[in-house]
């Protein structure tokens, strides 16, 4: 399944993108409306982008009354991403959201590494979300601690159906004359090419720890990029930065997906998810295979 | 939405620009104002340009090469490649009577091809050095002011103003013509409403540029 990742596609001003999505995942939605963080908030780097939008969006009231019933006559399944500031914030929007027949599934952010304000744990916030929704809970965290698996392991406790990995970490670009910040706010999110190892190191302890179905995002520009974060342990894909520069790679990567499970021979596509974890795989057995033909 | 694959068919220095010839394929070239993203080759993320010229089958981009991605490609040779997709955005509005055109060095891009549509009326462009100002001669009937002097300085009173050109320039010109048209820049990522980088005031409120414009009415912007 190939989503995006929240807050790289606005389905209402490219249908078209989002309809080539196997579902659309929304901007994260606050309590209050946000206009997000003063301009510049975007910065190209090498191998990536840094961004420090700021949850910009219209609020859960707006959200609920315009928004979400034009969501609903995409045609596509519809993922919201809720963000709070308090433990009571996140089952606040879970509950708003929980009788509404649009929403699919419900993402937790509790890893913008835009805003200022850090809500309670991710235990406490997973256990207030489940305790107010009946629909599926997907945990967003950050790589950007010392144990991901553990944090993983009290999302799962507290009742998470399973987790997005990985959401952007700080980075910082100077201007090439002044050598101040390019982003406004200074430190902005990091994502692109450059954010592929960490997520694939992410996906593959969180699938290890927990066993819980994963939404593998960070880098992924390809088939190749695709097929690795699945090996890892990831049951299905958003795509981010690189929707910024390809908008029809959704179409692009299920195709070059289809054609590396193809040529890696392990049938069915489920095959693949955690294949990195096997003791042996067929990888490793055609390398084997092929140093000992080169001995011999 | 798909980006379109299309091929260079050459470049001309202009002062220290380079205008990019590409071959227009199935590409639209839209309406003057409007900007596609062009692939930067080797680089992460596209960059905006106003279409400059259409001439039969071409598309042609005037680019200033001030970072990585615009020396990329100005770099590009006939022959080579590269992704585009566009027009994006809100153009200028044509059905203006008295229309006078004011651009500032690279915000002169998009005027070439206004010019054409709106038959060639008079323009004023400000420009940092002569060298810079070797870009007027792709737009008729152009005045050229050199700093220190300033296009706002040399703007006739009673037209219908349509202007590009860098923030001050357009905030200046946004003072004495409330009624003018402005094309804005600001830094994108995917230029169709995807990333919020290219976030503007537009009516006291943060939106974004690249779908809200980047032509804009200047009273509705906060100057």
């Amino acid at each position: 399944m190939i989503l995006n990742a929240s807050g790289c596609l606005d389905a209402l001003t490219a249908p078209a993108v989002a309809r080539s999505l196997d579902a659309f995942v929304t901007k994260t939605v606050t309590p209050l409306p946000r206009e997000g963080n003063a301009p510049p908030r975007i910065a190209e780097v090498e191998q990536g982008m840094l961004n420090s939008i700021g949850l910009a969006n219209p609020g859960i009231d707006r959200f609920l009354s315009q928004t979400l019933p034009r969501l609903g006559e995409l045609g596509v399944p519809v993922w919201v991403s809720v963000g709070g500031f308090t433990v009571a914030d996140y089952a606040d929007l879970c509950d708003r959201l929980d009788d509404r027949p649009e929403v699919e599934a419900i993402e937790l952010n509790v890893s913008c590494p835009n805003v200022d304000d850090v809500p309670g744990s991710v235990g406490e916030i997973v256990a207030a979300a489940r305790a107010a929704t009946r629909k599926p809970l997907y945990t967003k965290l950050s790589p950007a601690t010392a144990d991901i698996a553990e944090v993983a392991l009290a999302a799962q406790r507290a009742g998470t159906d399973g987790l997005s990995l990985v959401n952007t970490i700080l980075g910082l670009a100077l201007d090439n004359h002044t050598l101040k910040p390019r982003l406004s706010r200074g430190a902005g999110g990091l994502s692109g090419a450059a954010l592929k190892p960490i997520a694939l190191a992410a996906v593959y302890a969180c699938y290890a720890a927990t066993g819980l179905p994963i939404v593998g995002m960070g880098g992924i520009a390809s088939g190749r990029d695709a097929i690795e974060i699945v090996a890892a342990g990831a049951a299905s894909v958003a795509l981010g930065t690189i929707l910024f520069s390809d908008p029809d790679a959704p179409g692009r990567i299920r195709a070059e997906l289809a054609s590396e499970m193809a040529a890696l021979a392990v049938g069915e596509a489920d095959n693949v998810i955690g294949l990195a974890h096997a003791k042996t795989t067929a990888a490793s057995e055609t390398a084997a295979a092929a140093a000992a033909l080169s001995v011999q | 939405m798909r980006p379109e694959r299309a091929r260079v068919t050459g470049g001309e220095q202009i002062g220290p620009y380079t205008l990019l010839r590409v071959a227009r394929g199935g590409i639209e070239p839209g309406i003057p104002g409007q900007f596609f993203m062009l692939e930067a080759p080797g680089r992460p993320l596209p960059r905006p340009m106003s279409l400059c010229l259409a001439p039969p089958g071409e598309l042609e981009f005037l680019i200033d090469p001030i970072g990585p991605g615009t020396r990329a490609l100005c770099a590009l040779q006939p022959g080579d490649e590269l992704a585009i997709l566009g027009p994006l955005g809100n153009g200028f509005r044509l059905d203006v009577e008295r229309p006078l055109l004011v651009g500032g060095g690279i915000g002169t891009a998009p005027l070439p091809y206004l010019s054409e549509a709106l038959g060639s009326p008079p323009a004023i462009l400000g420009f940092r050095t002569a060298r810079h100002a070797e870009a007027a001669r792709l737009v008729p009937n152009a005045e050229v002011v050199l700093e220190p002097t300033y296009v706002t300085e040399a703007m006739p009173p009673g037209h219908d103003v349509l202007a590009c050109g860098p923030e001050p320039m357009l905030a200046a010109v946004a003072q004495l013509e409330p009624a003018a048209q402005l094309a804005w820049e600001a830094a994108m990522a995917c230029g169709y409403g995807a990333c919020y980088g290219c976030a503007v005031e537009v009516d006291g409120e943060l939106k974004r540029l690249c779908v809200e414009g980047p032509v804009l009415a200047a009273e509705a912007v906060a100057a």
